[in-house]
């Protein structure tokens, strides 16, 4: 639900060419921002929420297509090779992002309650770490005796295919755990998923023996990434080299690479969803989560709508899994943690489950909340402390501040306190979902 | 042949049998009427039909074929469509969505062309979508095919939910309390929905009620039950004379009716 002052906030921003006049103006500023001040985080926050303002204000969708291209494919390129902190960022939300769509429609959209999500995303990133590194031929050996000398099982080019390859194993895998527990409602249906997240971590833990898969808690390393050739690198350095101010070295082009990549995937999920949910399917998906019966007795297949839900969540989650494991060369089962799972389901709430804006909101504010507000926050902490700042009336010297305080460490209860003020002031969410309103020519409203 | 049949149908929760022993054959074209105390298992016997429960015992044919063992969307695709007692629409919804919903076993369009939009699924879609407006204006809501189904007022509530079990064409529908909660001239109007349904759309109608006046105005049969037992059966001209019928349940109220029927 709206607030009044925000509709009405909105609807005095939409006339005439005032939105499109803003969005290039935040879009502008942001950029010139960034540009001349690299390492602000506020700066930063000024471009990215420029992605916000385009979604927000009504323009032509023309106009915000080129507005947004132009944002994410040469600006954000551009920005984020000057200061590679700012690409990682923007990659990270992309790839929460990507996994918060995919749980969007197991949760969201088909009301299913999985709390074992990264379960998909591990099964995609150890595909590749097996495939795309030397661990087949680490099979026999314990962790850590090895020989140095191993070749890589494939070369990094087939990193394409795998792409491919996890949709359909992720798919498979969400199938398998579905079979069993979709008989299961509700509060029943997350706990065992959350253990079935649990099983594949500790899978992934300790399948260093009898045979070597996963190299257990050490993490597999290193996993190739696709071939970048030459030219690219060139290319881009040729095009770009003036704007940046100094050459890229291929290390950092991988970087932009891998956040093309992450757009990619994103824009195809974001089709997918799109196309799946104004079908039959979706509508499926949505009546089983309104009332499971009412569905079941109107003739929807419950079984294989759910099943269908959780193959596609899983397989968004597997791809994103794939590019992660090759961008960041190693993995270990840390990443894939019950707290990930978590974390990736709070961007679902908080953003507004069932909505693709929403969730893509939801993963960039709790991204960028924590690896640059609350950091950007202990740093200037820390700074002070080392001042001889002292604050007026109370006669507080910075300098005593504890060193415990340090609002790095107090994400989760940061994060606690956003969940349960957004549960009672909106609970739908930051961009609530909405149904699509159809033309109906033959309907005429009685009164409106 | 009857189109629906129930033989020695018997369902229990532990030592309590909600239904027990039901013979009872329902005539294709006809519109039947299930009365009954309250707790005497009439929803139970509902649910048992359609597939929500499995039966303990006994047998159910419909249009030629047992029921038994199917799932309830199953039983949905073979032309059973039914209404819930306390509404039971897709609440965050709209009102064109809910009826899509109820066509669900009769679209045709795959993963696939949904994700390609071909020509045949914008073409189903279309049409289906054109089907459930006309569906909306029969049963008499208009206007708020973008409304979501939550916010219409009790009584459009009803009707879209009838209108959704239409969406399936079933053979057969099943009404559960339908005109609960509704005011005499919304009663009388869905009564005249009901028989419309029947006349003109050939669709047979097996309804649970409590509203006597809709009962015997519109019924050709009537089941009674109690405690799980099918006491009586017969036509509203029957029942009413039934002395078993009056003790278990009509008891004065029928007189009452009686009286305001023959003014």
């Amino acid at each position: 639900m709206t607030t009044p002052f925000s509709t009405l906030f909105l609807r005095t921003l939409n006339k005439g060419v005032l939105p499109y006049l803003l969005i290039l103006v935040h879009i502008a500023l942001g950029s010139a921002l960034v540009y001349t001040a690299p390492r602000s985080n506020l700066a930063f926050l000024v471009l990215i929420s420029s992605l916000f303002t385009l979604y927000a204000l009504k323009a032509d969708n023309r106009f915000k297509l080129i507005a947004g291209a132009i944002l994410a494919l040469l600006i954000i390129p551009v920005i984020g090779v000057r200061n590679i902190f700012y690409l990682e960022v923007i990659f990270q939300i992309s790839v929460f992002a990507a996994l918060a769509l995919g749980l969007n429609i197991v949760v969201g959209f088909a009301g299913l309650l999985d709390l074992g999500y990264v379960a998909f995303y591990a099964v995609g990133a150890y595909l590749w770490a097996f495939f795309g590194s030397q661990q087949y031929y680490v099979l026999p050996f314990a962790p850590g005796t090895q020989p140095s000398d191993l070749p890589f099982l494939l070369p990094g080019d087939a990193f394409y295919l795998f792409l491919f390859l996890a949709i359909i194993v992720a798919a498979l895998t969400g199938i398998l755990l579905g079979l069993p527990v979709l008989r299961l409602r509700g509060d029943y249906l997350a706990i065992v998923t959350l253990g079935f997240g649990e099983v594949i971590r500790v899978l992934a833990n300790n399948l260093d023996k009898p045979l070597n898969f996963t190299n257990g808690p050490q993490g597999i390393t290193p996993i190739q990434r696709p071939t970048m050739p030459d030219w690219a690198v060139q290319g881009f350095n040729d095009l770009f080299g003036p704007l940046i101010g100094h050459t890229v070295s291929p290390a950092d082009m991988y970087n932009l690479y891998f956040y093309l990549l992450a757009l990619l995937v994103i824009i195809v999920i974001i089709f997918v969803t799109r196309r799946l949910d104004d079908s039959k399917i979706g509508r499926a998906w949505t009546a089983v989560r309104e009332d499971e019966t009412a569905a079941i007795a109107m003739g929807v297949p419950l079984v294989r709508m759910k099943l269908a839900a959780f193959a596609v969540g899983a397989s968004f989650a597997g791809v994103m899994g794939v590019l992660l494991a090759a961008s960041r060369t190693f993995i270990s089962p840390e990443s894939f943690s019950f707290m990930q799972s978590i974390g990736v389901l709070s961007m679902v709430i908080l953003g507004g489950s069932g909505s693709i804006a929403g969730v893509i909101l939801g993963a960039a504010v709790v991204t960028i909340l924590n690896l640059q507000v609350l950091q950007g926050f202990s740093l200037y902490l820390s700074e002070l402390r080392q001042s001889e700042a002292i604050i007026p009336i109370i006669n507080f010297a910075w300098r005593d501040l504890s060193t415990q305080l340090d609002p790095a460490k107090y994400q989760r209860l940061l994060f606690g306190l956003i969940l349960i003020l957004m549960m009672i002031f909106r609970p739908a969410g930051l961009i609530p979902a909405k149904r699509r309103k159809r033309k109906l020519a033959d309907d005429q409203p009685a009164a409106e | 042949m009857a189109l629906l049949e129930t033989i020695n149908l018997v369902k229990s929760f532990g030592g309590l049998t909600a239904v027990n022993r039901v013979n009872f054959q329902l005539e294709a074209g006809r519109i039947v009427s299930i009365i009954g105390p309250n707790g005497a298992g009439k929803t139970t016997l509902f649910n048992t039909l359609t597939g929500i429960y499995q039966p303990d015992q006994g047998q159910i044919n419909f249009n030629g074929s047992s029921l038994v063992g199917l799932r309830p969307d199953q039983i949905a695709a073979r032309g059973m469509a039914r209404t819930f007692q306390n509404i039971r629409l897709f609440g965050e919804m709209t009102v064109i969505e809910n009826i899509l919903v109820g066509m669900h076993a009769h679209l045709k369009q795959s993963p696939l062309q949904a994700l390609l939009r071909l020509p045949a699924f914008r073409r189903e879609e279309r049409e289906s979508e054109h089907k459930a407006v006309e569906l909306m204006h029969y049963v008499g809501l208009s206007g708020v095919g973008n409304e979501l189904a939550k916010n219409l007022p009790y009584g459009a509530q009803r009707r879209l939910e009838i209108a959704r079990a239409l969406a399936a064409d079933p053979l057969l529908l099943l009404l559960d309390e339908p005109a609960a909660g509704m005011n005499p001239q919304e009663t009388e109007e869905v009564t005249h929905l009901f028989r419309h349904i029947r006349d003109h759309k050939g669709i047979t109608i097996l309804l649970i009620e409590h509203d006597m006046r809709v009962v015997m105005n519109i019924s050709e049969q009537i089941c009674v039950m109690d405690y799980g037992e099918k006491i009586a059966e017969g036509t509203p001209a029957e029942i009413r004379a039934n002395t078993r019928v009056i003790e278990a349940y009509l008891g004065r109220g029928a007189v009452a009716g009686q009286h305001e029927e023959q003014r």
